[in-house]
Formats: C-alpha cells, sequence, structure tokens
C-alpha cells in the first residue's frame, strides 16, 4: 500500500505533441493517499483510461513522474510496481480453471502454495465462485469470468494499488450491486489504495469516499461527493452530477450583484467584477418557482413526476432550467418565476468557480 | 404444418449430381475397376479380386515409401509449425513493416511448385548454384545427387522455405485477433514471456494452428512435384515418396492394376487422417461449449 503523487504528469499518444490539444492527459498534480477510495469520473475519452494505465505502468507518460511513497516509479515497468488491475471487458486464461485462473498472480511472485490455496479459497467465496473453482474458465459466462477477472485483481493483499477500469460494465445490474457492496467491504477490511473508473456518477458516488472529475484530459475536481454537489469547481462537474445538473446561466456580475438578462437578482456575496464567460451555477435543488414579481421570469415546459420528488423543467430567455420541487409541492400555473437559495449559487468565469469575496 | 409432396423435385438435383458423377465418382470407379483386375493388353480384362491389394499390402517397396512418407511429414511439421509461430511471434505489429513483412511471406506461396523445384535444383548444383558452390568452396561435401542425407536436407529445407510462411500467415492472423487486455493483464499479474505465450497466445491461435497443421500434413503428404524435379526420387529411392512411387508403377513400369489398389488404399489413409483430425478439431470445440 502506498501514496502515489503524480507530479507534472502529461501525456500524448503522438509522438511530437506541440499543442495542448495534442495531449489526452493535460499536466496534472495529484495526490492520492494510502488507503483512500478513488472514484475517477468523466465522460468517454476524457483520459481516464490513460491515467489509469499510467499509474499501473501500461503507459509511460511523455512528461512528468509518478510516485509511490516518494519513490519514483516513473519508468519501472508494471511488473515492479505490484499493482493490480481490472479492465473493462473479462480477461481470463482460457485452459486454466477458474482456480488456477485465481491462483495464478500468487504463483507467478512464488507464494507459498499452502497460502495460495487458503487465499483462492477465500476469493472465491467472495465473488461466489467456489462451485465452479474446478471448472474451465472459458466455458463461463462474461459475467462469470468478469467476477473471475475482480478476483484476479484482488488476490494479492499487498499491492500498492487496486485499479477498476469500468469493471462493471458487462456485469448484469443485480449483481452490480453485490460486486460493489464487495469491493467496499474489501476496502474496509483491507484498506488498498482503490481507484476505480466510471463513468457513472452513481457508481462513482457510492463507491468512493473521493471522487476525481475529468473533463477533456483535465482533471477539473478532487472532493468528496458532498463537495462536488455543493461546491462544483468547473461547470463540468455541475452538469455532470447530479440528475438533474446545475442550471448554467450567463450572468453580468458586479460586487454582489448579477444581471441575469435584464433582471437584476442579489446574490448576497461579492464577488468584485468579473471577466469573461460569466455563469451563474445553480442545482435544482437549490431552485424554487414562485409566483408574484421575485426572481427570474420563466415559462414552464413541463413538469416529471419522478416519485420522490418532481423535475421542472423550464424556460428562461432560451436557456433551460430545471427546478426540482419536493413531493406534494403545489404547481399551480401562475407560477411564473424562479427565485434561488443564496447558499447553492455558485459563480463561474470561464467554467471555473470564483470563490466569493469575504466581506 | 403439413409438406407437399413432390417428387419432381429431384430433377432439381440431377445437374449436381451429373457433375460429381463426372468430376469424382466416374474417374473414382475406374480406379476401383483397375484395382480388381488384371490385363496382359489388348484390352482384356481378367477379374482379380482383392489381389493387387493384397500384394500391395505385402509389398515392401509399399512400405519403405510409405515409411519415408512418414518420416518426410513428421519432420516438415517438427519444423515448420514452431519455426512459423516464432516467425509470427516476431513479426511487426502494424504499420508499413507488418504490410512489407505480410507481402514476402506470401511470396514464396505464389510460386507453383516446379518452379520452386528447380529454383533449389539449380541453387544448390555443386557447379553453377550459389548454395551448391558456396558449400563446396566451404569444404562441406554437399551433392544432392548422390548423398542421402544431402538429398533428404535439400527436399526438407526447400518444403520449409516453400510453405513455412503459410504457418505463419495462419499463426500471425490468429495473434492478431488478440484484444489488448489480455496483454495488459499478463503485466499485471506478472506472467512472464513464456507464461503470455503458454496461456494466452497458444490457446486463442489453437484454431488456426490445427487447421495450419491439416493443411501442412495432407500437402506433404501428397508431395510430389518438387522433390520429383529436384531428385527425381533419388539417389537410388532414398527420396521416393508415395506419389513419387505411384507414378513410377503407373506411367513408368504400366502396372495399372497395383497402382490403383495402392491408390485406393493411398487416398483411404488421407480420409482416415482427415477424419481424425475432424473429430480432434471439433471435439476442441465442444470442449469449449461447455
Amino acid at each position: 500500500m502506498a501514496k502515489i503523487t503524480l507530479d507534472n504528469l502529461a501525456h500524448s499518444y503522438l509522438p511530437k505533441p506541440s499543442r495542448e490539444d495534442d495531449f489526452a492527459l493535460k499536466e496534472l498534480n495529484l495526490d492520492w493517499a494510502d488507503g483512500e477510495a478513488y472514484a475517477l469520473l468523466g465522460a468517454s475519452g476524457c483520459g481516464k483510461s490513460t491515467l489509469l494505465n499510467i499509474i499501473s505502468g501500461l503507459l509511460h507518460p511523455s512528461q512528468g513522474r509518478i510516485l509511490f511513497d516518494d519513490h519514483d516509479v516513473t519508468m519501472a515497468p508494471t511488473t515492479q510496481r505490484n499493482i493490480a488491475q481490472v479492465f473493462q471487458f473479462p480477461v481470463v486464461y482460457d485452459t486454466m480453471t477458474v482456480r488456477d485462473n485465481l491462483a495464478f498472480p500468487l504463483r507467478n511472485r512464488g507464494a507459498d502454495p499452502a497460502y495460495i490455496a487458503a487465499r483462492v479459497q477465500q476469493i472465491a467465496a467472495m465473488i461466489g465462485m467456489e462451485s465452479t473453482l474446478d471448472r474451465k474458465a472459458r466455458a463461463l459466462t462474461a459475467d462469470a469470468k468478469q467476477k473471475i477477472s475482480l478476483g484476479r485483481g484482488m488476490v494479492r493483499e499487498d499491492v500498492n494499488a487496486l485499479l477498476f477500469d469500468e469493471p462493471l460494465t458487462v456485469i448484469d445490474p443485480h449483481m452490480k450491486w453485490e460486486l460493489r457492496t464487495q469491493l467496499k467491504s474489501l476496502h474496509h477490511e483491507f484498506g488498498h489504495t482503490m481507484i476505480y473508473v466510471t463513468h457513472d456518477q452513481t457508481e462513482a458516488l457510492t463507491f468512493a469516499d473521493k471522487v476525481v472529475v475529468m473533463f477533456d484530459g483535465r482533471v477539473v475536481q478532487m472532493g468528496t461527493p458532498q463537495e462536488l454537489f455543493e461546491t462544483p469547481e468547473h461547470t463540468f462537474v455541475g452538469y455532470f452530477i447530479g440528475s438533474p445538473g446545475m442550471n448554467l446561466l450567463d450572468a453580468e456580475i458586479s460586487g454582489d450583484k448579477a444581471v441575469l438578462a435584464g433582471t437584476e437578482i442579489s446574490l448576497g456575496k461579492g464577488f468584485g467584477t468579473l471577466s469573461g464567460k460569466v455563469e451563474l451555477g445553480v442545482r435544482p435543488e437549490f431552485t424554487s418557482l414562485t409566483s408574484g414579481d421575485v426572481g427570474l421570469p420563466v415559462t414552464i415546459k413541463r413538469v416529471e413526476d419522478v416519485g420522490r420528488h418532481k423535475i421542472v423543467r423550464a424556460d428562461f430567455q432560451g436557456t433551460p432550467v430545471n427546478v426540482i420541487a419536493k413531493e406534494g409541492a403545489e404547481i399551480s400555473p401562475d407560477m411564473n418565476r424562479i427565485v434561488f437559495d443564496p447558499a447553492g449559487v455558485n459563480v463561474y468565469a470561464d467554467s471555473w468557480r470564483v470563490a466569493p469575496k469575504v466581506a | 404444418m403439413n409438406k407437399t409432396v413432390n417428387q419432381k423435385a429431384w430433377f432439381l438435383i440431377l445437374p449436381v449430381l451429373v457433375l460429381v458423377a463426372f468430376s469424382a465418382v466416374i474417374p473414382l470407379m475406374t480406379v476401383v475397376n483397375y484395382s480388381v483386375q488384371d490385363t496382359f493388353g489388348n484390352n482384356q480384362f481378367f477379374w482379380e479380386g482383392l489381389g493387387w491389394f493384397r500384394e500391395m499390402i505385402e509389398s515392401e517397396r509399399m512400405w519403405s515409401a510409405f515409411g519415408r512418407q512418414i518420416v518426410f511429414s513428421m519432420i516438415i511439421l517438427a519444423i515448420e509449425i514452431p519455426l512459423g509461430i516464432f516467425v509470427a511471434l516476431n513479426m511487426p505489429k502494424k504499420g508499413f513493416w507488418a504490410s512489407l513483412c505480410l507481402v514476402l511471406m506470401s511470396l514464396p506461396l505464389l510460386i507453383p511448385w516446379n518452379v520452386v523445384g528447380t529454383i533449389w535444383q539449380i541453387f544448390g548444383r555443386v557447379d553453377i548454384g550459389l548454395l551448391g558452390h558456396t558449400l563446396a568452396a566451404m569444404g562441406i561435401e554437399y551433392n544432392y545427387t548422390q548423398g542421402p542425407i544431402a538429398a533428404w536436407i535439400t527436399v526438407i529445407v526447400m518444403d520449409v522455405w516453400h510453405w513455412t510462411s503459410l504457418v505463419a500467415l495462419l499463426a500471425y492472423a490468429g495473434l492478431q485477433s488478440i484484444p489488448d487486455a489480455y496483454y495488459q493483464a499478463a503485466k499485471i499479474d506478472q506472467a512472464n514471456r513464456w507464461k503470455v505465450f503458454r496461456f494466452i497466445e497458444l490457446p486463442k491461435i489453437m484454431g488456426v494452428l490445427m487447421i495450419a497443421i491439416l493443411l501442412r500434413f495432407m500437402d506433404s503428404f501428397m508431395i510430389y512435384t518438387e522433390p520429383f524435379v529436384v531428385t527425381g526420387g533419388g539417389p537410388g529411392n532414398v527420396t521416393t515418396f508415395l506419389s513419387i512411387d505411384l507414378v513410377k508403377m503407373a506411367l513408368g513400369q504400366f502396372d495399372l492394376g497395383p497402382a490403383a489398389a495402392f491408390s485406393i488404399m493411398y487416398y483411404l489413409v488421407i480420409l482416415l487422417v482427415s477424419y481424425v483430425f475432424y473429430t480432434v478439431m471439433t471435439n476442441l470445440d465442444k470442449r469449449d461449449g461447455h
């Protein structure tokens, strides 16, 4: 187990990257604390897998360093890093039995046979495959194969980190929950540093202590699920996390006043004068409908009842705005204004969050 | 559902029956016909029964040709299959060099058999051949027209030169279809190069490899043209393989009866081996299916 430090790291798949766009992974500095469970969240193609493969040593970065506990491993091959990684699609050794598959990483490291036998039994119990241990792996279904892959990833106890690259893609939904829960309990039990790549926010938020959100080759925010929800550092985090995502409205801001398409609202905190593309970001949870003449005038398009609450889809001067109304809250036709809870208002300049000035 | 009975439909398969009859059944039947009869010329035939078959089974000449044939096929399989896999493993995976390798590898496969024979016949000659002359200049005694060992080596090297590409190309195609994740997982699991080959690559190319072995066995078992052009079956008859001996008997000595009986047995052996291969291959698939 180790603390992983990424120092000035960047990677390009091109031999001679010149522009910033050439980099699949843009320069980043990041510390992964020892023993924490992280989720690496982002849309497909944002560089998640690249980052993971650099940590495991399958890829060598174009620039920067990787440190395991202050020990430089940038150029060290995968075998020397003692990392476990599970891939998106199942990888099993076809000609081996399930038992041999699970024992393979241990045997390659010359572990004691008695220990291997006991450990394999333990892992088999964890993934629920004790009864199929002596069957050939090639004959199994895709999700059984993926369980073997997961098991092979977990079989070594002394790994520096456990990396998962969207491992539950091919697994049945009910099994997903079960396996994810097992991964979590495994984490509690052994305290491995875990990095779990996914594009599914539910998966990320339920699995991880901390979520790292990536966008376009950049790490835009690392934080607890609560931080991501309350203070997204980047507009991408705002609309990627949450269902529906954060409302983003173009605004002009001076001091503690914001002007949105001619309507002035008070922010309750000062931001000075901002330049660039300035946006107001408010989650639907902090937005509510009212009648009267306070707030922004909107047109309600439709109301979706999702059981626990209602999602109001509205339109403000051509920009869609979502409002979450509590179950049972009255929505009447004369409600044509929205107001924001000042606690939930964030200000963004050129997509990055601006912290309010302390008065 | 009731099917309508229409016996006239049989006429629809008539073209195929006629075609197969003329291209396969009737020629084979003439061979069968010869194999059970004897003649003293004048187109007069006498019933011989299974006599020729008995004679052939007891014939020392045939058994020694059969023995040489088996030894030859086994040697070229033992060289070409591992060598082909080795070449495939070391070929570039993509890019310009991969394409170039593929083209170069397929060149020998495009050369007609008798041309291959002629190339090696000249290449190995001590007086004008590059190989033969060079070996002679180095003081190595090499003469495929006189030395049995030299003749065998020449015939085997020629076959390896001609056909290893086929094995390599098939194995290469099999290797190309292995997803990257397998190699990455092997690195993570700290498998060494041998284990990667043994547990990832070999199982994944097993299917194409079986086809390669079958093709190479069949082809080498029926080999005729190349050794005929190079050594003519000699010196003596040390490189007289089954087909060469058969042609000698049928056309050289005009012993049509024994040659026909022998052809049929030859055919049955090949059929048997193919059947065994087929069974083994389908059993491999079945084992996968459960």
